[in-house]
């Protein structure tokens, strides 16, 4: 099975080959078959992978396709990877990724470039397939980059709207600035290994330094940098948000499920570096817990329900990080692939509201649903729950109560770092449930046109089943003490110690998550189900309007990028409009032209002026000849 | 029969092509100047002349029916220009036909 394991990325690749060459000259049926396909193949050879690689528990299994390029003793290879960590990243995206693009088939279906969109997703499940199966970070930087380009095309993916082409350039632009810091950390590897293969570079550095090098903690802290460029993390988040303008398939499988976890999957991939490094380690940690609380602030007072799903996945990235902030790798991956599913769901199920309302976004125009869309309303609540952590039937409560028990109970843990994330778990749960009594209860606002069939209500339906069983493979250990999951990256990624003396306590937090959330739920139920008043007796405090404000506009992070870097930006670029360096060479232009122009006034068409000018010209030579 | 000296066939050469040159730079009518070149031509001719029978060699012979074979190639080809350029401008001033300019 192991030597099948190029075909994973290399299906989609070909895919959007395909579709790229023939996509406008083909059917609709067929450019589906094409673009669903090659993502289901490669979905049906990662479960058989999977099923090998679950009974057999090899460490690793490596393939090289063929050796990139060799230069210097640099010689990077295209060779796949395929450990406990990138078979869990593998599966979401092909299973997620499999399901949205059935979904898409209907969601698109009335988009004229049918064709492009499933060339572009393919595309993008190809490269975000190579970050992840990469065995060196040159490779995974290609994928890096690919998912980024993905990213840009689908977001502007509607480019007709100029605000769509502002959103995706502005996604590009800032995520550059993480990969910038990213690809010197990955030269500083270099220098320093002379290699760029994972699995060396893993092993070596655990031998070469020790516990709080300099060079390792700079070399982690750049690392760090591409990550929060790419999962969308203090201070690089305000991207996130505006990349909603894509098609809303697009927002589910690229920024919520797969794509703005890659800088998860860097962090746990080297863990070893982190590892080192304890000020990298509390630097993630911190910006893990800084960010849930400012993302989930301001997922409070959006009314676009895609926006408030959007803050709510650059808060949820918050805990994964905040959990690899505190060597909590196994804990962080658990919730992103739990948060792969339920989000993934969320958004999907918002993709079948806003096209059942005709394209309509705004929560405060959504309303009595319920009846409506009831498969649609069912799975979105299953999803809601799983965010909200509600207690015992979520998979999210598992691995959130994980998360939270590990800030505390773990060697690295720290009692404020707990006391931020359980605070962001009520906000979580207020803003999930102010978006399900706002968008399914209440009047109906707007009427209901298109209902969702087959190709939508499946993908949401296992999407469901996932959001809710996904929990079980991982107890908490004086619940049921399933450790499948843990167990499996075990190999992997080492699991955290844990503080004796605490176990016995674990209940209390366990009941405390599980309050929180409840207690976060009621106060969505009174405030916009139960007594609408309250909030319109917010709305007319002078000063909560102005916190609301604040929040609604992402705590003020645009405005200030605006003015510290676009505007002086654009400010210098039209001082030098001109291009003052430029002059120099329109200068020497000039002169060129000018002599140009006189000697073009000797060209007068008259032939005596010529036979005159054979004439002086004889004669000049004559007497030089004579004279010398 | 004296010998005329070389100098003064070279001068009357020089001479003929002085006026030949002089009248191809003066002239405006088309066929003159083409007469004007015969001239030159001539002139040339006759500086080979001189030349050949000053030191008795054929050579000056040789290449005067050169020259004289070459002015018939050119005036034919200058004819039928010159009737291009009548046909075309209704006039043989050359200066009309500077289309060329610039």
């Amino acid at each position: 099975m192991g030597e099948l394991l190029w075909l994973i990325p290399a299906l989609p690749f070909a895919g959007a080959l395909l579709l790229v060459l023939f996509g406008n000259r083909i059917s609709r049926a067929l450019v589906s078959a094409i673009g669903v396909g090659s993502v289901g193949i490669a979905a049906a050879i990662t479960l058989a992978l999977g099923i090998e690689f679950l009974s057999t528990r090899p460490d690793f299994i490596r393939q090289e396709v063929w050796q990139w390029f060799d230069v210097a003793g640099f010689s990077p290879a295209i060779a796949f990877h395929l450990d406990a960590l990138s078979m869990v990243f593998i599966f979401v995206i092909t299973f997620v990724g499999f399901l949205i693009h059935i979904y898409s088939t209907e969601y698109m279906a009335k988009d004229q470039d049918y064709a492009r969109f499933f060339a572009c997703m393919n595309l993008f499940v190809g490269s975000m397939l190579m970050l992840v199966m990469a065995d060196n970070l040159l490779l995974l930087y290609l994928g890096w980059e690919g998912v980024g380009l993905c990213s840009y095309l689908l977001i502007g993916f509607w480019y007709k709207e100029p605000a769509n082409g502002y959103a995706a350039r502005k996604a590009f632009i800032i995520t550059r600035v993480g990969d910038t810091a990213m690809a010197i950390g990955l030269f500083m590897l270099f220098q320093h290994f002379g290699t760029l293969h994972i699995q060396s570079i893993s092993t070596e550095a655990a031998q070469v330094w020790s516990v709080g090098n300099e060079t390792a903690m700079i070399i982690a802290l750049l690392l760090l940098g591409g990550a929060v460029g790419k999962s969308g993390q203090l201070p690089l988040q305000t991207w996130l948000p505006d990349a909603m303008a894509g098609p809303t398939p697009v927002s589910a499988l690229i920024h919520a499920a797969t794509m703005v976890t890659a800088g998860v999957y860097l962090i746990a991939r080297m863990h070893v570096i982190f590892a080192l490094s304890p000020v990298a380690m509390t630097a993630v940690a911190v910006i893990g817990a800084v960010t849930l609380l400012i993302a989930g602030f301001a997922a409070l007072t959006q009314y676009d329900l895609k926006r408030v799903l959007a803050y709510s996945t650059i808060s949820q990235i918050g805990y994964m990080f905040l959990a690899l902030g505190v060597g909590a790798w196994s804990a962080g991956v658990f919730h992103f692939m739990i948060h792969g599913f339920f989000k993934a769901l969320l958004f999907l199920c918002a993709g079948a509201i806003i096209l059942a309302l005709h394209h309509e976004q705004d929560m405060r125009r959504m309303g009595g649903l319920r009846q409506k869309l009831p498969v649609v309303f069912y799975t979105f609540l299953i999803g809601a729950a799983s965010l909200a952590a509600f207690p015992l039937v979520s998979a999210g409560f598992y691995s959130k109560d994980q998360i939270l028990w590990l800030q505390l109970a773990g060697e690295n843990g720290n009692i404020w770092l707990y006391l931020a994330g359980l605070l962001g778990a009520f906000i979580t749960s207020i803003y999930t449930f102010r978006m399900v009594f706002l968008t399914f209860y209440g009047e109906e606002k707007t009427h209901v046109g298109h209902k969702p069939t087959m190709a939508i209500t499946m993908p949401l339906i296992i999407l469901g089943i996932l959001s809710f069983a996904g929990g079980f493979i991982e107890l908490p250990h004086n619940f049921g003490h399933v450790v499948l999951f843990s167990d499996f990256l075990a190999p992997v990624l080492p699991a955290v110690q844990v503080v004796e003396g605490l176990t016995q306590y674990e209940w209390m937090l366990q009941l405390l998550a599980a309050v929180v959330s409840l207690g976060g739920i009621f106060i969505a139920y009174l405030f916009y189900y139960k007594k609408p008043e309250l909030v319109e007796s917010i709305h007319r405090s002078e000063t909560a309007m102005a916190i609301h404000r604040f929040w609604y506009s992402g705590w003020g992070f645009d405005q200030l990028y605006d003015t510290l870097f676009v505007r002086p930006y654009v400010y210098l670029s039209k001082l030098n409009k001109s291009d003052f360096i430029d002059s120099v060479y329109t200068f020497l232009a000039r002169i060129t032209q000018g002599l140009h122009q006189l000697f073009s006034t000797t060209q007068t068409g008259v032939m005596r002026n010529y036979v005159a000018g054979i004439v002086v010209g004889a004669i000049m030579i004559l007497t030089i000849s004579l004279l010398l | 029969m004296t010998a005329i000296p070389i100098e003064t066939g070279l001068l009357l050469a020089g001479v003929l092509f002085m006026l030949g040159l002089i009248s191809v730079m003066i002239r405006r009518n088309v066929i003159f100047m083409l007469i004007s070149v015969e001239i030159m031509l001539n002139a040339a001719g006759l500086a080979f002349i001189v030349a050949g029978s000053h030191w008795a060699q054929p050579d000056g012979q040789i290449m005067f029916i050169f020259i004289l074979t070459m002015a018939a190639a050119e005036v034919s080809v200058g004819l039928a220009l010159i009737l291009q350029i009548y046909h075309q401008l209704k006039t043989l001033n050359s200066d009309a036909a500077n289309f060329m300019k610039g």
